[in-house]
């Protein structure tokens, strides 16, 4: 079998609010997970289990508080992200892992198109040709996610939750990165688009990428998943 | 298997143990991190925590009492900033690095014209064509959105979010691979300072250039900085990529000053 893209072993994650008396929250517990290429593995679990807890732990946003989480990048070396410094989580969010949230974190006075495109600009290659390169793919995702042509220059500050949601979606899938984590990427989207959704996932999937969700709405969980856990296994006994 | 080979195999800067005291009051105790290439880092802390005089220090503009601040030269070596002669320390200062200050009065000549302040550092390194001073002057003014038809004007006639832009523009032109920034966004009404932060991500982004930043607004941090270095009392207190500092605090003070704004 191939070696995993993810492998987490024996992580925890605790909080430790030293602004309420040091109280100690524990949140996660001996998560042991391999996750391999083409693998749909939907999260489950009532909330407040730790579902995107695991998530934001994969991207480096939320830090381990033991255990190891090893990462294979695209060039095919393999990155334990609890020791990484910040350069390399830099460069495995750019090149490696994609993370869908539910909201669009909005940079002021940048329109729609750019901000989709702008995951596709390398450093350093910034010229006409790939910026037009890079648009032009914007283009075609919010197409087919449905986004009117006549927002496309607007600044998506002032869209609606729908389609705030979708530039999202277009923002974190138009690189096709080996490792995408899903936070409930259709939270707020009607049911065509939530279709667009599925379809687009089943075709990450079907190109080899590994992904891991969350998703409230079973029919779209069932309709992705290649794989299900309950994290609720994860809680500590304490 | 070949080890991947990494673009810059050291950092652009790097500061060690830096200590400072004016007096018995002691501004820093002990900073040290890294700056690589491209990459822009926030120093944030509340006033009187050290993050000015620490950009001072690393800035060259005030030296420290014992550490090390190195910096990479173009040819791959890393020089100690406070070894080198004030005649070297100046070169660095117009040509390699940039320096945008709060008070945008401290940074421009504010009698000269608009112009005149952009070129003064191409002057300084010996382009005398003043055509080609004036078409670049009136470039970086565009690319600053300052309208060129105000190129003769002086600064003293402009709004703040004007002057600031004018002062990064005056730093930019010898397209540094280092800008230091103190608080620059301070002081400028939130539409103001929306614009200003758009347009240095913007800058940094096409540049590649370094920035180290000191602000105390975390909202700056979040849009512009990889990562962040947390400063309390004259001491480095937590590092980390920005989002994980913002949404996974782990030192006591880092805690209580995100827990103390709404929403960054």
């Amino acid at each position: 079998m191939n070696d995993p893209i993810l492998h987490m072993q024996g992580v925890a994650k605790r909080f430790t609010l030293h602004h309420q008396n040091g109280a100690e929250l524990r949140v996660l517990d001996r998560v042991n997970l391999d996750l391999h290429a083409g693998e749909c593995l939907v999260l489950d679990g009532p909330s407040g289990m730790g579902k995107s807890t695991l998530l934001k732990l994969v991207y480096a946003n939320y830090r381990t508080s033991e255990g190891h989480i090893a990462v294979r990048e695209s060039n095919g070396d393999t990155l334990d992200i609890t020791h990484a410094d910040p350069r390399d989580l830099v460069r495995m969010r750019r090149d490696t892992v994609g993370y869908v949230s539910q909201f669009l974190r909005v940079i002021p006075r940048v329109g729609a198109l750019d901000v989709v495109a702008e995951p596709l600009l390398e450093p350093m290659h910034r010229d006409a040709d790939a910026l037009e390169a890079a648009r032009e793919a914007a283009r075609q995702w919010l197409t087919r996610l449905r986004i009117p042509e006549r927002l496309w220059s607007l600044p998506p500050a002032t869209f609606s939750g729908g389609e705030q949601q979708r530039i999202n979606i277009a923002r974190s899938l138009i690189k096709p990165r080996p490792l995408l984590l899903l936070d409930e990427p259709t939270a707020s989207l009607d049911k065509v688009n939530t279709q667009t959704v599925i379809e687009l996932i089943n075709e990450a999937v079907a190109r080899g990428a590994a992904l891991m969700g969350i998703f409230h709405d079973p029919e779209v969980g069932a309709a992705v998943a290649t794989r299900r856990i309950d994290v609720a296994q994860f809680r500590s006994a304490a | 298997m070949s080890t991947p080979i990494k673009s810059h195999p050291s950092p652009l800067l790097r500061v060690r143990s830096v200590s400072k005291r004016f007096g018995q009051q002691v501004a820093l105790r002990e900073a040290s991190f890294e700056l690589w290439p491209g990459e822009v880092v926030a120093i944030v802390g509340e006033s009187g925590s050290g993050k000015s005089t620490l950009l001072n220090t690393l800035a060259a503009r005030a030296r420290p009492d014992s550490g090390q601040i190195e910096f990479l030269g173009g040819d791959g070596e890393m020089r100690d900033v406070h070894a080198m002669s004030q005649a070297q320390q100046r070169l660095l200062a117009r040509t390699e690095w940039g320096f945008v200050h709060q008070h945008a009065a401290d940074g421009l000549r504010m009698d000269v014209s608009a112009g005149a302040n952009v070129g003064e550092r191409l002057m300084s390194l010996g382009q005398r064509h003043y055509g080609q001073l004036r078409t670049t002057a009136e470039e970086w003014l565009r690319r600053v959105e300052i309208d060129p038809i105000r190129i003769d004007d002086a600064p003293r006639t402009f709004s703040g979010g004007m002057r600031q832009r004018l002062q990064i523009a005056r730093n930019l032109v010898t397209q540094p691979r280092l800008v230091f920034m103190d608080e620059p966004t301070s002081g400028l009404d939130v539409s103001v300072q929306a614009r200003l932060l758009d347009l240095l991500r913007q800058l940094t982004q096409q540049m590649d250039m370094a920035v180290v930043i000191v602000t105390h607004d975390l909202a700056v941090a979040r849009l512009l900085a990889h990562r962040m270095v947390v400063m309390q009392r004259g001491r480095v207190v937590e590092t980390g990529l920005t989002d994980q500092l913002l949404d996974d605090p782990q030192h006591p003070y880092t805690q209580l000053l995100v827990s103390s704004v709404l929403q960054p």
